[in-house]
């Protein structure tokens, strides 16, 4: 025996489905658009927060490769990851904890250390023969690479204010982010990676 | 799958080099290419076999072909016949 079953009129979300054909495609069409804009983008998000010459050789190497399979990159610096941004150390306008953390840390990429057995810059020195003698590309190399196929590249300013480095003591082409700029890039990222 | 009847459009040559780049330098040389053609792209880096199979996977303008090997020289070509298709 037939028994009728009751039509559900109210459609997803609860909403009320209008009768005409023509309204009901708009209504779609305008569900889709806010679908999409929720997809994430052919785009990968590194935060870069160590300043081991190794991990931020990664972080470049992941970087290149997804630029090379087409996704586009954002890369955030802080920390001791602001090294890797670094080409000069300026002393002048600092306060003695500032000068002193500028001494102790590495002026430029050239002076990272690596994250297991440096021994006083041995171990770097070490590796980067080692990749020479493997021809793998140079660590700066990496860095020129990834900003010539298009990653961007941007340094915290608070984690930059805190340990006393100017801007002009990063690489030219440096932008600078706060959180909510990662985040943002993170949030329509397919991956997001923290080095 | 005779590879022979694969017509390359062009070869680039990216032996001895390695990780990442054999794919940074394929890809900068695919995108000069027109839709259709094939690049063949020789590689010793053994990683190459599997970035190439992600490449293709990942991006959507790239197809890949035909994967070979060469083992008649002192070291492994691989070997990577890549279509551009967008």
């Amino acid at each position: 025996m037939e028994t009728s079953l009751e039509i559900n009129k109210t459609g997803v979300g609860g909403m009320t489905q209008p009768t005409s054909l023509e309204s009901r495609i708009e209504v779609l069409e305008a569900r889709l658009n806010e679908l999409e804009q929720q997809l994430p983008e052919d785009r990968i998000t590194l935060v870069v927060f160590s300043g081991d010459l190794d991990r931020v050789l990664a972080a470049f190497i992941i970087a290149t490769g997804a630029l090379a399979m087409g996704e586009k990159v954002s890369m955030f610096f802080t920390f001791w990851g602001l090294n890797a941004l670094r080409k000069q150390r300026i002393l002048d306008g600092k306060n003695l904890p500032e000068k002193m953390m500028s001494m102790m840390t590495p002026a430029n990429t050239g002076q990272m250390g690596v994250s297991k057995m440096n021994f006083l810059g041995m171990g770097a020195k070490m590796l980067r023969l080692m990749m020479k003698e493997k021809n793998v590309e140079t660590f700066e190399g990496l860095i020129e690479l990834a900003e010539g196929l298009g990653a961007t590249l941007y340094s915290c300013a608070m984690s930059r204010e805190v340990m006393g480095i100017s801007p002009a003591e990063l690489r030219e082409g440096t932008e600078e982010a706060g959180v909510a700029g990662m985040l943002a890039d993170a949030l329509r990222s397919k991956s997001t990676f923290f080095i | 799958m005779d590879t022979n009847a694969i017509a390359a459009d062009q070869t680039l040559d990216v032996t001895g080099l390695m990780c990442p780049m054999p794919l940074v330098k394929a890809r900068q040389a695919i995108i000069q290419m027109e839709v259709g053609k094939i690049l063949k792209v020789l590689a010793t880096d053994r990683g190459s076999v599997k970035d190439f199979q992600g490449w293709a996977k990942t991006a959507r303008d790239v197809e890949l072909v035909e994967q070979t090997q060469d083992e008649s020289g002192n070291k492994t070509v691989f070997v990577h016949y890549v279509k551009r298709v967008k």
